[in-house]
C-alpha cells in the first residue's frame, strides 16, 4: 500500500494531528512526522509492531479497536487513518462513525472484494477467494466483513458521509485508466477520503 | 599469578558488578508542601554507567514504597542477597543499559536506607526524628531530586524511570520540571490511589500504630521496634502486590480438591511464606518510614492543584511518556493507566502505552517479563540513539 500512504502524505496538512488505527510499526507516521511534522499517536494491538513503533520513536497505544473508540474525545484529531483493517472490524459502519467523531476528516482503504478475480473465484471455482491480498481461508480469516465499492458507496450515502476523494488501485497498487472506469471490477483496493456531512 | 577468578569475575558480564554507595550532603533547607522544614539533608546514592561530555545521558530511577538507592549490582559478589533491587533491568546490555546511560537511583528522604528520614538523629532534640520526621509528599522528593541533580550537575534527564510510587514521581517529575525530563517512563503506575487503595494502606498503618512496642513513634528512642505491626502491614501489602491467579499458581491452590490434605498444605505454605515475608521485611525497614511511604501514596494527586483536571496539570509537560500496565495488577490495574494515557492524549502530549500479560500482579514490574523487557528495550534504545546522533 505504498501507493495509498504517498497519497495521505499528500493530502494531510502540516502540524496536523493523526491517528492511525492498526498502524502497524509506525511506517506511515514516521514518514508524516519527517515530512509534514505531523503529531500523533498509532493504535496497535500485535505486541512485535508495537515495539517496533517503540524502536522508531512512534507513539503508539496498545488498544483493540474492536473495543470501540470512546477514549478518544470529540475533534480531537484533523485526520483518522485506517489502512486496510476495516473488513477486520466487529463493527465497521459505527467505527466510521466513529472515526468521523474523533477527527474532522477520515482516510479508509480496503480490499474490494468484487476485484474480478474474486468474482472469477466464486463464480467458477465456487469457492470463497483466496489470493495475495486475501490470503486467508474461510475459517481463519480476521477479514469478517469483505465489501465492495459498491457497498462502501451504498453505506456512505445511507450515513450522509461525504466521499472527498476516491482513488481504486490494481494489483500493483496503481491507479490507472482502466480502474478508474470500473473501479468495482478492476479495483484491488480502494481507498476513500470521507469527511462529515455538508 | 594465580589463575583462580577473583569474586568480581564471576559475576555476570551483564552486571554493573561490584558498586558502592555515595551519599550528597545538602545544607540549604528543604521546606516541604506542608510547610514543614528541613534545615539539612543527606541522599544516598548509587550511579551506574559514565555521564556523557554532554551531560545528556543521565537516567534516575525512582524507587516504590519498600526500594532504596541500591537499585543495580552487588555490594557483596560472593552474596547473591547484596544484588539490586531492579538488577534484571538495569546493567550492559540490560533494557536501562549503562552502556548508554549514566543511571542514578536514590534513597528519597524519609526512607531508612540512609538518606535523611525518621531513624536520622534530629539535631534539635538529639534523638532520631521518629513520628516527628516531617511527613513528604511526592512533590518533595521531586523537588528534592531536582536538588540532587543540581548537585550531579545534570539539568535534564534523558529519561525519569519509575514503578509504582516510583512512576508517580516520574509523573510529577514531568509536571513540574518540564524543562529538565525529556522522557517520563510510568510503569504500573496510577494517577491517584483509589479508595480501596488507600483502605489497605489504612489497614497496614493501624497494624503499625496498634503495635505495643511503636511508643507513639519513638520506639528507637524506647529502644524498642513495632516489628509484628510492621510485619503484619508488610503480609497485606505483599498480597495486594500479587494476583489471585499467580498465588494459586505459587501455592498449587488451583488444584484444589476434597482431599483435606492437599488443601492443608496450602494454608502451610501460604502462611509460612506470609510470615517468612513479613518477618524479613520488618527486621530491616522502618514503621515510621512505612508509614511515611503510605501516606504520601494516599496523597499523591497531581490533578488537585488544576481543579481536579488531570489534563489541565499534565498540559505543561514536555517530556514523552511511556506507560505499561500489567494484565492482573489489581493495585494500580491497566485501567488507571489507561487514564494516565488518556489525560496525556487530550494534553496533546507524545506518549506510548502497552498492557503486559502478567500472572504476577503489580509486583510484575521488578520481574523479568519477556515482553516487558522489550518494549523498555525498544523505548530506551531510541533515546540512546538520540542522544548519538
Amino acid at each position: 500500500m505504498k501507493q495509498a500512504d504517498d497519497i495521505i502524505i499528500d493530502l494531510v496538512n502540516p502540524n496536523a494531528r493523526v491517528l492511525d488505527l492498526g498502524c502497524g510499526d509506525g511506517d506511515l507516521l514516521c514518514r508524516l512526522r519527517q515530512t509534514k511534522s505531523v503529531t500523533g499517536y498509532g493504535v496497535e494491538i500485535e505486541h512485535t509492531r508495537i515495539e517496533g513503533c517503540l524502536a522508531r520513536g512512534v507513539n503508539v497505544i496498545e488498544h483493540d479497536i474492536d473495543a470501540g473508540l470512546d477514549r478518544f474525545p470529540t475533534n480531537s484529531f484533523d485526520i483518522v487513518i485506517m489502512n486496510e483493517t476495516l473488513q477486520a472490524i466487529s463493527e465497521p459502519r459505527t467505527l466510521v462513525r466513529e472515526m468521523l467523531r474523533i477527527g474532522e476528516e477520515c482516510v479508509v482503504t480496503f480490499p474490494n472484494f468484487a476485484y474480478w478475480q474474486c468474482r472469477k473465484q466464486l463464480f467458477f471455482g465456487g469457492r470463497m477467494p483466496v489470493s495475495k491480498h486475501l490470503p486467508n481461508e474461510w475459517y481463519d480469516t480476521p477479514n469478517i466483513h469483505l465489501c465492495t465499492i459498491h457497498d462502501f458507496d451504498t453505506m456512505c450515502a445511507a450515513e450522509n458521509v461525504r466521499v472527498i476523494t476516491r482513488h481504486v488501485f490494481d494489483q500493483h497498487g496503481r491507479e490507472t485508466f482502466p480502474t478508474r472506469m470500473l473501479p468495482n471490477v478492476l479495483g484491488v483496493t480502494a481507498f476513500y477520503r470521507l469527511g462529515r456531512p455538508t | 599469578m594465580s589463575q583462580t577468578a577473583s569474586p568480581q569475575d564471576q559475576v555476570a558480564s551483564d552486571s554493573v558488578g561490584v558498586v558502592a554507595p555515595q551519599y550528597a550532603e545538602f545544607d540549604e533547607p528543604l521546606t516541604m508542601e506542608n510547610g514543614a522544614t528541613l534545615p539539612s539533608f543527606r541522599l544516598m546514592y548509587e550511579t551506574y554507567g559514565k555521564l556523557n561530555a554532554d551531560r545528556t545521558n543521565a537516567v534516575l530511577i525512582c524507587h516504590a514504597l519498600s526500594g532504596h538507592h541500591h537499585a543495580a549490582g552487588y555490594h557483596d559478589p560472593n552474596d547473591r542477597r547484596t544484588l539490586g533491587w531492579w538488577d534484571n533491568c538495569i546493567g550492559p546490555g540490560k533494557p536501562i543499559d549503562t552502556n548508554d546511560f549514566f543511571v542514578v537511583a536514590l534513597n528519597n528522604i524519609g526512607g531508612c536506607h540512609g538518606s535523611t528520614g525518621p531513624t536520622s538523629n534530629n539535631p534539635e532534640i538529639n534523638e532520631p526524628y521518629g513520628a516527628d520526621f516531617p511527613q513528604v509528599t511526592v512533590g518533595d522528593w521531586v523537588n528534592s531530586q531536582a536538588r540532587f541533580a543540581d548537585y550531579l550537575g545534570i539539568d535534564s534527564f534523558a529519561a525519569v524511570i519509575g514503578g509504582s510510587l516510583g512512576g508517580m514521581q516520574a509523573m510529577q517529575w514531568a509536571i513540574d520540571y518540564p524543562e529538565r525530563v525529556r522522557n517520563a517512563l510510568l510503569i504500573a503506575c496510577a494517577p491517584n490511589l483509589s479508595a480501596q487503595n488507600i483502605a489497605f494502606n489504612e489497614i497496614a498503618r493501624q497494624a503499625i500504630l496498634k503495635d505495643r512496642n511503636f511508643y507513639d513513634g519513638r520506639y528507637l528512642a524506647a529502644a524498642s521496634n513495632p516489628m509484628d505491626g510492621l510485619g503484619t502491614a508488610r503480609m497485606l501489602g505483599h498480597v495486594t502486590y500479587l494476583s489471585a491467579d499467580g498465588m494459586d499458581l505459587k501455592f498449587g491452590g488451583d488444584s484444589k480438591n476434597d482431599e483435606t490434605d492437599d488443601y492443608y498444605d496450602v494454608v502451610g505454605e501460604v502462611t509460612s511464606y506470609l510470615q517468612y515475608n513479613g518477618e524479613k521485611f520488618a527486621g530491616m525497614f522502618d514503621a515510621n518510614t512505612y508509614l511515611l511511604m503510605t501516606h504520601a501514596l494516599d496523597k499523591f494527586d497531581p490533578a488537585r492543584s488544576f481543579d481536579n483536571d488531570l489534563v489541565a496539570a499534565l498540559k505543561n509537560a514536555t517530556a514523552r511518556f511511556l506507560v505499561v500496565s500489567f494484565s492482573t495488577d489489581w493495585r494500580f490495574a491497566p485501567e488507571r493507566s489507561r487514564e494516565i494515557v488518556d489525560a496525556l492524549i487530550s494534553a496533546g502530549c507524545d506518549v506510548s502505552y502497552a498492557d503486559v500479560e502478567s500472572l504476577s500482579g503489580h509486583d510484575s514490574f521488578l520481574l523479568e517479563i519477556p515482553r516487558y523487557h522489550r518494549i523498555l528495550t525498544s523505548y530506551m534504545t531510541q533515546i540512546a540513539e538520540g542522544l548519538a546522533a
